[in-house]
């Protein structure tokens, strides 16, 4: 029996560098949907506390450091990012380790390149670090966070890798093109 | 045209599915007579003026929510869950 | 020719250029048009209709004649506009709509012919016979009308389209648009300043007159260099403002790369969509051109862009210039003609008071009648009181006052306002909530006015952000009243041109009249006026007040045309960015992609999704080969597939069983832990929605399954459901598609190839049909459902995504081991019609349960969406057409999907119809073909034969009425 040997969403696809900006594909230990149940927020966000040291995420926002991180994913839901969880009563959780596609795009001009994708306002003042918002990039669902300065944190559902490296390579491209 | 998600804040139409007249919300109880079912089913008004819409935050936080509107002047006059319309 | 001492060109650097094939010379900051007119070409192009010959009549954007086509093969940009393409070294230029060449132009012949070319000529003569029109007369009229064409190849340059927010957009960088964008700017507003040109300035580019002591286009640099280095600005050169929609949304056609040669990667042009707070409209004026007797040759310009080419790029457009206006811009290009050393042999002003000069002869109320000249102007012939008289001339600079530039405030619907004062339309009040028009576009004519106006229109915009508005003194500047006389058209024979882009003249739109064309969009439609590419820009006011003029009315009774975006043209690849190619839309691959592109199989989409269609072996010639073999393999052994498509729902919570109960119509809260349920969902109309099976996981847990064109759709009800009519119900959802790798393994041979799969064998007693249950791979935790779309038995085996791969190559070469293998949709469905399994090309929308033989799923023991309505008396009206199974028992073999059925003796005509195909296919388990149709009362009538009609591809076939489970139907295989 051969062995199961386990592949990442980019693979083969990223990293990819094009002028200032770079993308690349971030993985996760694991990726768990957390959604309270009716009434038990504040309990699910301390026991949350607890195993990875961050609060649940107020909407359209993230908590936590890079790889102990919750994101706000959706209404009463979301993903944290990281550590594998244990079971939080209360809350209705799924395994979505490998559901997503997570990409950081990192450098200067890197929210140049997500206007040409995603339809919301990305200037400091709207989406700092610590934001997240559920959105579109390109014509697929995404979660975006900003993670640094110049460095944003975009989740697609891992069947569309391909078109998001192709979506992303091309702004790059383009952004790059300008300079 | 941007519509300002309860959760989300504004955001751009494209990020919507829309359903319809929020008459879709009421359903009537699986008891009542045809006619209130035929209403709740099919018959929709048509209005030249402020209406309220369904509308689903599909690209977003997947809220349902009501949009109230104008559809002469298209302002958008405001937005709630539809968990906690009125 | 060129002028000294004038001009923002960079003189030190020539830009070489070809236009039809000649070489060419101009400088550094010129455009096409400037670097013609300095090369003494004045004849550009053909027009429209008639062929005659053109040169350039404006400045900017608003050119309806100098149209050239750009490029070569895929990167040929016809009707470039050459006022607005920059000059760059190696620009190759070509004129258009002309055979065989510019100047001598065969079609021209049409313009002998104008007589008979009126408006509505080609309605009333090419009437008959009605086939005509399509095969003669349309193809003959194209050939001959018509402006730049396509290459027919594919484009390959890049375009791209983006974002962006600001609190206060400023359209248009005149002294108006600067004026604003620096209030704001200076309050700490975030900025956006757009302009169209590549240079900011607007007419401060074009004039003398100085701002606060210097030349206007030195205080428009300093402006612009202090914005420049706000944070909160962002300049945009080159970028048209081209639509007003809703909620503060605006559209933009930046050409990124048109003004330099192509560069890997570098885009077009880019379609902005501005999302915008506040919004200052300062798109200045278009000046008017007068109609007159052959207005419309080569050398007749307005007097504004005479001005720019001399002022802007130190060119005049002719050495012995005449003027003729009804305002004092006219004066002004006559005294900076002058000035320059140009001759001005007159300038004729229509007014009687018109101001005198001792700098050039002034003809006081004398107007232009005429021009002459072969392909350009030569003289011009002016009547006066006294008589008519010909001054020689090449150039005439003409100005019959100027139109504010509405448009924007327009494209929501709000109709401008005439003034009598201005003779000019004007925004109406609060046109466009949250745009403020100011300056020229408003109505402010003058320099100091338009100042005033964009910082008052700033202020105001400040106002509604919240922000206190900078105290700061205005510049000074002119601040000259406008005064125009009323003329539109001067009064005479022959044609005189108002659209000069479709070849409209004053006679077209009084004939339009004539025949009872009143409305202003009637005449329009009638003479095609500004329905060209300039959208009437240069036409419009004075094409209605002569239609007013022609009908007794007034021009605020008569009215404009709708304005509607976009303001001017924007390429459909721009507006499409990103949708070429791989860009049209996501792709959605399974994690067996790879490996089934290896195996040779060809994909199909389903939804966003890649499927295989089958698994081509060495020898196999045909689809069909593929597919037969594929079918006889999981029917003998064991054959392996994808499925990883189908949406999967995770729901979790005390309510979770009762939330199921309510969106499918049988019951799921009574499923035990560890089965698997098939249920059918309904619209709330009653009819069926989708289908799938659903697992109870746990008591609070269950994983349901929907088809995968339905997943989303599924997800967006049950959310709808849940938000909108049980919101109490203590249930989460989310999809876990992506989560799984999930690949049926099906055929009697199915257990023991999961046996050499799994780390645990498959103890017979323990999965029963419907089982489900957690198993593992090489201690990777995976799920297992025993359930069967193939009548066979068969399993779902579910393993986290990133072993799908991994997964799939060792399920697939365990099933070769075993005689079997991978199969693809079209085994699967050449299986699941075996069996009279439904997928939605038989719930396509219209059925219902009782249709589909399952209204006995539809519970009675409780409420459901679509329960109440899917038992209304007509949808279960034993008359409906109900799902049945066709064989063939005639000559003919084959049924097609989408074929009509009717009685044997029956004519297969719309009266008679009885049903339709919805599936077919040929079974290699039974030999033949079958098909799944729905009938008219079908199921009772088993054993009847009907005809199926296929009228598309001509296909007759009768066919016998059975059971729509063809194979196995105890289902014996499936339970073994």
């Amino acid at each position: 029996m051969t062995e199961l040997t386990a592949k990442s969403p980019c693979d083969g696809l990223l990293p990819l560098t094009i002028g200032s900006v770079s993308c690349s594909e971030t993985v996760f230990d694991a990726i768990t949907s957390v959604a309270p149940y009716a009434g038990e927020a504040e309990w699910v966000s301390s026991a949350l506390r607890g195993q990875i040291g961050a609060e649940f995420p107020a909407p359209n926002r993230a908590t936590g450091t890079a790889h102990n991180r919750a994101v706000w994913s959706g209404r009463d839901q979301a993903l944290v990012l990281g550590p594998r969880l244990a079971e939080i009563p209360g809350a209705a959780m799924t395994d979505q380790t490998d559901a997503w596609a997570c990409v950081a795009l990192d450098g200067a001009g890197a929210r140049d390149v997500l206007a040409r994708l995603v339809p919301v306002d990305l200037r400091d003042h709207a989406f700092s670090q610590g934001h997240a918002a559920r959105t579109l990039i390109g014509h697929m669902t995404c979660v975006l966070m900003r993670t640094g300065e110049n460095r944003y944190g975009i989740m697609v559902f891992r069947s569309m890798a391909r078109t998001l490296a192709h979506d992303l390579r091309l702004a790059m491209e383009a952004v790059d093109a300008r300079r | 045209m941007r519509i300002h998600c309860p959760i989300c804040g504004e955001r751009d139409r494209r990020e919507f599915y829309y359903k319809g007249a929020a008459a879709a919300a009421e359903r009537p109880d699986p008891q009542a007579d045809a006619a209130t079912w035929n209403d709740f089913v099919h018959l929709r008004d048509n209005p030249a003026g402020v209406t309220r819409d369904l509308w689903y935050h599909e690209a977003g936080c997947a809220a349902w929510i009501v949009v109230t509107r104008n559809t002469a002047t298209h302002e958008v006059l405001g937005a709630v869950l539809a968990e906690d319309r009125a | 020719m060129r002028v000294a001492g004038r001009g923002l060109i960079d003189r030190s650097r020539s830009v070489p250029f070809t236009f039809d094939g000649v070489r060419y010379a101009g400088f550094a900051g010129d455009t096409l048009a400037s670097a013609l007119l300095a090369n003494d070409v004045r004849l550009v192009g053909r027009s429209f209709k008639y062929h005659r010959p053109r040169g350039i009549l404006t400045a900017g954007s608003e050119e309806p004649n100098a149209l050239v086509t750009v490029g070569v093969g895929g990167r040929q940009d016809p009707n470039v506009r050459a006022t607005m393409q920059e000059l760059f070294e190696g620009l190759e230029v070509r004129s258009q709509n002309r055979w065989p060449s510019l100047g001598f132009d065969l079609m021209s012949v049409s313009d002998l012919a104008a007589p008979f070319l009126g408006a509505g000529f080609y309605y009333k003569t090419f009437m008959w016979p009605r086939a005509f029109w399509e095969k003669l007369y349309e193809p003959v009229i194209r050939r001959a009308a018509g402006l730049g064409a396509l290459s027919r190849q594919h484009n390959t340059d890049v375009y791209e389209k983006a974002f962006a927010f600001c609190d206060l957009l400023v359209i248009g960088s005149g002294p108006a648009g600067l004026m604003a964008a620096l209030t704001a700017a200076r309050a700490g507003a975030d900025v956006i300043l757009a302009e169209e040109d590549s240079r900011f300035g607007g007419r401060l580019l074009a004039e003398v007159e100085e701002v606060d002591g210097q030349p206007g286009a030195d205080w428009a640099g300093g402006v612009i260099a202090e914005l420049e280095a706000m944070p909160n600005v962002r300049l945009m050169p080159r970028t048209t403002v081209t639509g007003a929609y809703d909620n503060g949304t605006y559209g933009a056609l930046e050409r990124v790369g048109h003004h330099r040669r192509r560069r890997p990667h570098l885009p077009l042009e880019c379609f902005w969509r501005i999302v915008a707070k506040q919004t200052v409209l300062a798109a200045g004026a278009l000046e008017r051109p007068v109609a007159f007797r052959n207005n419309d040759r080569p050398g007749i310009m307005t007097a504004g862009a005479v001005r720019t080419y001399l002022n802007r790029w130190g060119v005049s457009p002719g050495r012995a210039m005449t003027v003729f206006g009804t305002n004092d811009s006219a004066h002004r290009t006559a005294r900076d003609l002058v000035d320059a050393g140009v001759h001005v042999a007159a300038l004729i002003d229509s007014r009687h008071d018109a101001p005198a000069s001792d700098a050039f002869p002034v003809i006081r109320g004398g107007q232009v009648c005429g021009s002459q000249g072969r392909q350009g102007l030569e003289s011009i012939t002016v009547r006066r009181p006294s008589g008519e008289e010909r001054i020689q001339t090449d150039c005439l600079a003409m100005s019959g006052g100027w139109n504010p530039s509405v448009h924007l405030t327009c494209h929501t619907g709000a109709r401008p306002v005439w003034r009598e004062d201005l003779l000019a339309f004007v925004p109406a009040e609060n046109a466009v909530p949250g745009l403020t028009p100011a300056g020229a576009c408003n109505g402010e004519f003058s320099t100091a006015g338009c100042l005033r106006d964009g910082r008052a229109a700033a202020a105001r915009a400040l106002t509604a952000l919240e922000r206190p508005v900078p105290e700061a003194g205005l510049p000074v500047a002119e601040d000259d009243p406008y005064r125009t006389d009323r003329l539109w058209a001067v009064a005479g024979k022959g044609r005189a041109w108002l659209d000069f882009q479709n070849d409209v003249t004053v006679k077209d739109v009084k004939q339009a009249a004539v025949e009872n064309f009143r409305s202003v969009e009637h005449m329009k439609r009638f003479t095609t006026q500004g329905m060209a590419t300039d959208q009437g820009k240069n036409s419009n006011i004075a094409a209605l007040a002569v239609l007013a003029d022609a009908t007794g009315r007034e021009i605020a009774e008569t009215g404009t045309t709708t304005y509607r975006p976009p303001y001017s043209p924007v390429s459909i690849a721009a507006l499409g960015a990103g949708g070429q190619g791989d860009g049209f839309a996501p792709e959605r691959l399974t994690t067996s992609h790879a490996a089934t592109v290896e195996m040779d199989a060809p994909m199909i989409e389903a939804g966003l999704w890649y499927r295989p269609s089958f698994f081509r072996r060495q020898g196999e010639k045909t689809w069909r080969q593929s597919c037969d073999r594929e079918v006889n393999m999981v029917r003998r052994s064991v054959g392996v597939c994808d499925v990883s498509t189908l949406g999967k729902i995770d729901l979790q919570g005390p309510d979770a069983g009762a939330f199921l109960d309510f969106v499918y119509t049988n019951t799921f809260s009574t499923l035990k832990v560890g089965r698997t349920r098939y249920g059918l969902m309904l619209r709330e109309d009653g009819h069926v929605m989708d289908d799938g099976t659903t697992a109870r996981l746990g008591d609070n847990h269950y994983v349901m399954t929907t088809t995968t064109a339905a997943a989303g759709e599924v997800m967006r009800h049950l959310e709808f459901v849940h938000q909108c009519h049980c919101p109490q119900m203590n249930v989460r959802f989310i999809s876990v598609t992506e989560q799984w790798a999930q690949f049926a393994v099906a055929g009697p041979k199915a257990r023991e190839l999961l046996g050499r799969i799994l780390d645990d064998p498959l103890v017979p007693g323990d999965w029963p049909f419907m089982a489900c249950g957690a198993v593992s791979v090489q201690d990777v935790p995976g799920r297992l459902f025993r359930i069967s779309f193939s009548g066979e038995h068969a399993y779902e085996l579910a393993l986290p995504a990133c072993y799908g791969d991994a997964l799939f190559r060792q399920l697939v070469s365990g099933a070769e081991a075993l005689g079997g293998g991978a199969y693809g949709m079209e085994a699967l469905n050449v299986m699941r019609i075996e069996k009279g399994f439904i997928t939605h090309a038989e719930i396509h929308g219209r059925v219902t349960a009782f249709d589909i033989g399952m209204q006995r799923m539809v519970s009675q023991k409780k409420d459901c969406i679509g329960k109440t309505m899917s038992e209304r008396p007509g949808l279960m009206d034993r008359g409906r057409a109900r799902l049945v199974g066709l064989k063939p028992v005639g000559a003919v073999k084959l049924i097609t999907a989408g074929a009509h059925l009717y009685d044997r003796e029956a004519d297969p005509v719309r009266q008679n119809h009885q049903g339709y195909v919805t599936s077919n296919c040929f079974s290699p388990t039974l030999d033949g073909v079958l098909a799944l149709a729905f009938l008219q009362r079908g199921p009772e009538r088993l054993g009847e034969v009907v005809k199926s009609v296929d009228h598309v591809r001509g296909i007759e076939t009768l066919c016998e009425v059975v059971d729509p489970v063809f194979f196995d139907p105890e289902g014996g295989r499936v339970r073994d």
